[in-house]
């Protein structure tokens, strides 16, 4: 079964510093949701929470419509995995996976079945009597994941599971729990600080600065439409101009920068600025383009220098506004630009966001 | 050892290193192994007057021993026997309780009280270990006597209206000894329990664990080298107590350390006395390793 996750104007706060600011969303049933945000943004508290271990401060918690106010953390439909997954050391493998059961009162026949269905989803059918030590990063990851599906929760709750792992495996069992997810059908509330993670595996994505939600959307908006300077700057690298609004049609707002050139983006969030108002506007690296004779947009620019990585070449630009990095595509045409060549960019007003300049994600 | 020398030796300086190394042999041997080794060769010597020492008559022999187990007559030396029972039984149910007491404290103190209330309730084990030994078993007496603090408390409340006599019971002894090595119970608890990774509990109760199963299958099996090293310390230590029984016992029953110090002092029979000490320390470590087996308590663990 699934159920749906309510969080109802959700403060929690400890003595007077506030980890999480007023959240108020709703996870649907059997989506795979994702709170992404750097290290200390109350990530974890929100997890917490909605775990039992932690009591909002103001607000509520729902699970399958149901006040969760004073229900223990055994006594909720959520299973956690750990930051450090806390598998039991002195337990075996199996021993660790059928622990839900066991404190259950499941009978050891039972327990050892359902553990080696366990064992086999996780693709480790016959560890079952090793030892947690015995096994790989990767594989204890799984086990914790086994251990908390053991209980048929309606919600499973990770805590930067991957974070321990080194990067292949990382990006390995980024497709593995996306599949575990699918299979099993549950819904997933997944915590990380990586956007790599959070793109890629999750239906939405809710970006987090200090206790506050910046903005939920699914993977795609959240990088192409941001809807705050924090978001722009968190998620993927961007190039950002900072400016002054000269006007606004629609959507399209006409931004001049300090050099006194005028660009043209679109403006995040449907925000309506006025003239004047203090803005920044972002661009992706791979989203800048060489200029041609009829772009506008135009920034010129010197570069700096140029790192090659295959697939694409990162270039570094020194521009009169900023420095800016471009992204190329390596298309097999020789490599034509050099250290201190002069170039003009230009960039597409539709893949611009002009947001109001505000607190940026450090790099 | 050559390897822990040569560590220290790399990191201090070699002669630091030999100053530790002779200092730590020294200590050992003079302090341990020599008068150990003094106490079981006297202990198969008969009692001799200072002129027959070493003529004909100093010939080894097991009579010592022997009393222990016959007395003089035929039968068997029931008395000693029943004191060395009773001991050993005492400091087991001393053992116990100081377990079932410390461990509830050093699982507060690790893993819920925080700073303050944490520091306080470490102030509150330690401070009164300040008075000393003899002080405090005579405090116990003066709160146990049938004048004392605990009856006249029980009958104000009208629990039992004539004095109860706690120490005739023992009950004073009881808690007296159980009183005196709490320390050691919980400092080797805590140590254990408090590296524990706090997700662990969390994880298991997030499974739906009750905090007794919690306890049971995490945090006991966790805190099992930190249990014995604590039980085999207050275990020993409160069979080989004497200040406390000697203070606090009734007047009926006897300690086996009593019976040793009766040898030396009173009869001054030191063979006889040290063959006594060599069966208290023979039985407690034989339980020891006995309890380490049922239990399936890794020596190493001890020392952790
Ligand atoms: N029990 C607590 N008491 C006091 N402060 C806490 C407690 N738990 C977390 N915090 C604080 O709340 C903030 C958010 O922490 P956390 O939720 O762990 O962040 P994240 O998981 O996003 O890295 C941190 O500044 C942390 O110090
Ligand atoms: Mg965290």
């Amino acid at each position: 079964m699934t159920k749906t996750v309510n969080l109802d104007h959700v403060t929690i706060r400890f003595g007077s510093y506030t980890a999480v600011d007023n959240v108020d969303l709703s996870i649907a049933g059997g989506e795979f949701f994702s709170f992404l945000g750097p290290s200390g943004c109350g990530k974890t508290t929100l997890l917490r929470c909605i775990s039992g271990f932690v009591e909002p401060t103001a607000g509520r918690v729902l699970i399958g419509g149901k006040d969760m106010r004073g229900i223990g953390p055994n006594k909720r439909p959520t299973a956690l995995i750990f930051q450090n997954l806390a598998l039991f050391p002195l337990m075996s493998v199996a021993d660790n996976i059928a622990f839900p059961l066991e404190v259950r009162g499941v009978s050891k026949r039972d327990r050892r079945r359902r553990a080696d269905q366990l064992l086999e989803l996780i693709a480790l059918a016959g560890q079952g009597d090793k030892k947690v030590q015995e096994l790989s990063g990767g594989q204890r990851q799984r086990v914790a994941i086994a251990r908390a599906l053991a209980v048929e929760p309606d919600i499973l709750l990770l805590d930067e599971p991957l974070s321990a792992l080194d990067l292949k495996l990382r990006q390995h069992m980024r497709t593995e729990l996306r599949a575990i997810q699918k299979q099993v059908g549950l819904t997933f509330i997944y915590i990380t600080h990586d956007q790599g993670e959070a793109l890629i595996m999750s239906d939405r994505v809710a970006v987090m600065s200090a206790g506050v939600i910046e903005q939920i959307d699914v993977p795609a908006a959240i990088y192409d439409r941001p809807r705050t300077s924090f978001v722009a700057s968190f998620v993927g690298e961007t190039n950002a101009l900072h400016g002054k609004v000269g006007a606004q049609e629609d959507d399209v707002v006409a931004l001049d920068l300090p050099s006194g050139r005028r660009v043209f983006g679109l403006a995040g969030g449907n925000r309506r600025y006025r003239p004047g108002d203090a803005c920044t506007i972002f661009i992706r690296p791979e989203q800048l383009k060489l200029a041609t004779a009829e772009s506008f947009n135009r920034l010129p620019a010197s570069v700096i220098d140029i790192e090659f990585e295959g697939s694409t070449r990162h270039i570094r630009l020194e521009a009169e506004e900023a420095q800016l990095r471009l992204t190329l595509m390596n298309e097999g045409t020789p490599a034509s630009l050099a250290p201190g060549d002069r170039l003009e960019l230009s960039f597409d007003p539709e893949i611009a966001s002009v947001l109001p300049s505000g607190p940026m994600a450090k790099a | 050892m050559g390897k822990l020398f040569a560590g220290v030796a790399h990191r201090h300086g070699l002669g630091v290193a030999i100053f530790i190394g002779s200092a730590m042999t020294l200590w050992l041997f003079v302090l341990v192994v020599l008068p150990q080794i003094a106490m079981v060769t006297q202990s198969f010597r008969f009692n001799l007057p200072p002129a027959e020492q070493g003529g004909p008559a100093d010939v080894w022999t097991l009579s010592n021993y022997a009393y222990f187990i016959f007395g003089n007559g035929d039968g068997l030396n029931s008395v000693d026997l029943w004191v060395l029972a009773r001991t050993i039984g005492v400091a087991l149910f001393v053992t116990i309780i100081d377990l079932c007491i410390c461990y509830p404290i050093a699982f507060i103190l690790a893993h819920s009280a925080k700073g303050m209330s944490a520091r306080l309730i470490v102030l509150g084990l330690i401070v009164p270990f300040w008075v000393n030994e003899i002080l405090r078993a005579f405090a116990f007496r003066i709160l146990f006597g049938t004048t004392g603090m605990i009856n006249e408390t029980g009958m104000a409340l009208g629990l039992w209206d004539v004095p109860f006599d706690f120490i005739r019971a023992n009950v004073a002894l009881y808690a007296g000894l159980a009183y005196a090595y709490i320390l050691l119970m919980i400092f080797p608890i805590y140590n254990a329990v408090e590296a524990l990774d706090h997700n662990q509990i969390e994880a298991a109760r997030d499974m739906g664990a009750s905090w007794l199963q919690v306890h049971r299958r995490v945090v006991l099996p966790f805190a099992k080298g930190g249990l014995a090293s604590g039980a085999t310390m207050v275990f020993m230590l409160t069979a080989g107590a004497l200040a406390a029984p000697q203070i606090l016992g009734g007047p009926s029953s006897l300690w086996f350390t009593q019976l040793v110090y009766q040898w030396f002092n009173d009869a001054l029979n030191w063979p006889r006395g040290s063959a006594y000490a060599i069966i208290l320390l023979v039985v407690c470590m034989a339980l020891v390793l006995l309890g380490m087996r049922v239990f399936k308590v890794p020596f190493g663990a001890i020392g952790k």
